[in-house]
């Protein structure tokens, strides 16, 4: 069975969040990673046009059009929350004290090279802060469906798509495995249960090799 | 000096001329200066050249500025989900530069401090390195990014006295500041102006130095995302 979204943000969740860390969350599914924050951990979100501490959703009568998220999407104040402009968010991920960012991605290359802001001819969003996130972070993980909607792959020998940073990713969780990319190489580490390894090889052109410890579903 | 105009059209008055380079506060549609936008359109200078991070959506913000095609040129980091932006980007019409995000908030920043330009790691190995010096600090590879400086930034503010010091409200506050910083001109417009002794000194966001021109103005404040707690 593989993994439904929601089970791939607490398996995130569960894997990458350490206590004291100071994590953005890429727009999209990565949001939903605050959710499953494991019990006796805090985390404080950065959020980068320009808070520190960001509360969940706001109640109809907290909303507040002066305070947002990266995603446009309204939200709340914590009391530990600060404010701070453009500049001085991204010195924070520039200069290394964002300690994770989750991101979504198109594609994602065997040595760590990211694709996620244009598919060229057909789709043009720009990379808004997600070149300076996977260039600073001290961690950088993606968080994907394996395939696309058109059942193409996107664990990929090299991106097609123009990319977002090269070798910068250290870690991919997909519905159906959890893979490693140290020093240009890509290992899978763990499988969605009842995956097979057959099934992951037939939809993944990058070249993985097997973590000694892996659990292979018979 | 009196800094304090009556409306977005006094204080605009004379300074706009064709073909000009502005630097547009907010992020979204959060902070941006809405009176000043719509004084723009009014006024009707053509040919900008609009740095901003976003380009607002197809009928507020600065997305009206495209409608009338008063824009020639966007410096930004996110097309996101207007249509008008992707449609005359996509055919040719509107010249487009996207920079990443903390590239342009840094080279915002640059101009203002003048600091002609930096060297980043952000965009390295990416198409965004096309043309710009790459040198090796540290066995890692920097990009050089230029300083972006304006004919006239146009930025909202929460509160401000009358010399122009200002405060902003949350995260309203975004490119707002810095933009302040880097335009030979910049017109602030605030909610609230009040004399001047009545703002803490110690909790100025913007120093009237930057601020050369000022007016009240009430926004509207429209909400791109409205998302509730489930």
């Amino acid at each position: 069975m593989a993994w439904t979204k929601q089970e791939i943000c607490k398996l995130t969740a569960e894997l990458e969040l350490r206590d004291g860390f100071y994590v953005n969350l890429g727009i999209g599914m990565p949001m939903d990673i605050a959710n499953y924050v494991p019990q006796g951990i805090n985390i404080t979100l950065h959020t980068e046009n320009g808070m520190l501490g960001m509360g969940p959703y706001p109640q109809k009568h907290e909303v507040d059009p002066d305070l947002i998220n990266a995603g446009k999407q309204t939200v709340t104040e914590l009391p530990h929350s600060s404010y701070f402009d453009s500049a001085d968010s991204f010195s924070m991920i520039r200069g290394g004290h964002i300690d994770l960012t989750v991101l979504g991605a198109l594609q994602v290359s065997e040595c760590g090279d990211i694709a996620n802001w244009t598919i060229p001819g057909k789709l043009v969003k720009g990379m808004g802060g997600a070149m300076d996130l996977v260039a600073g972070a001290k961690r950088v993980i993606v968080i994907m469906e394996h395939t696309s909607k058109d059942n193409e792959p996107k664990l990929v020998k090299q991106c097609t798509f123009p990319l977002t940073g090269s070798n910068v990713i250290d870690r991919v969780i997909t519905d159906l495995g959890v893979f490693d990319i140290e020093q240009n190489q890509m290992k899978l580490v763990q499988m969605a249960p009842e995956v097979t390894l057959e099934e992951i090889r037939s939809k993944t052109p990058a070249n993985f090799t097997l973590c000694p410890d892996l659990k292979i579903a018979a | 000096m009196k800094k304090l105009h009556q409306s977005a059209l006094a204080a605009l008055e004379g300074i706009v001329f064709d073909g000009m380079t502005i630097m547009v506060g907010g992020f979204g549609l959060c902070g941006i200066p809405e009176n000043s936008i719509l004084a723009l359109r009014e006024l009707g200078v053509k040919k900008l050249t609009v740095i901003s991070n976003n380009c607002g959506i197809d009928d507020f913000g600065l997305g009206i500025l495209l409608q009338t095609r008063q824009i020639a040129k966007m410096v930004s980091s996110y097309v996101g989900e207007n249509k008008t932006f992707e449609t005359q980007m996509l055919s040719g019409e509107l010249e487009v530069e996207l920079v990443p995000q903390g590239t342009l908030a840094e080279r915002i920043r640059a101009g203002g401090a003048g600091i002609p330009a930096f060297y980043t790691r952000t965009g390295v190995g990416t198409i965004v390195s096309e043309g710009k010096e790459v040198r090796v600090f540290d066995g890692k590879e920097y990009l050089m990014e230029a300083a972006l400086t304006s004919d006239l930034s146009i930025i909202r503010a929460w509160k401000a006295d009358h010399e122009g010091n200002l405060q902003y409200r949350k995260t309203a506050r975004n490119f707002n500041p810095i933009m302040a910083t880097a335009a030979k001109i910049t017109v602030a417009e605030a909610e609230i102006i009040v004399e001047n002794g009545k703002l803490d000194a110690d909790h100025m966001h913007t120093q009237g130095i930057y601020v050369e021109r000022l007016f009240k103005g009430e926004q509207k404040k429209r909400i791109e995302r409205l998302t509730l707690a489930a």
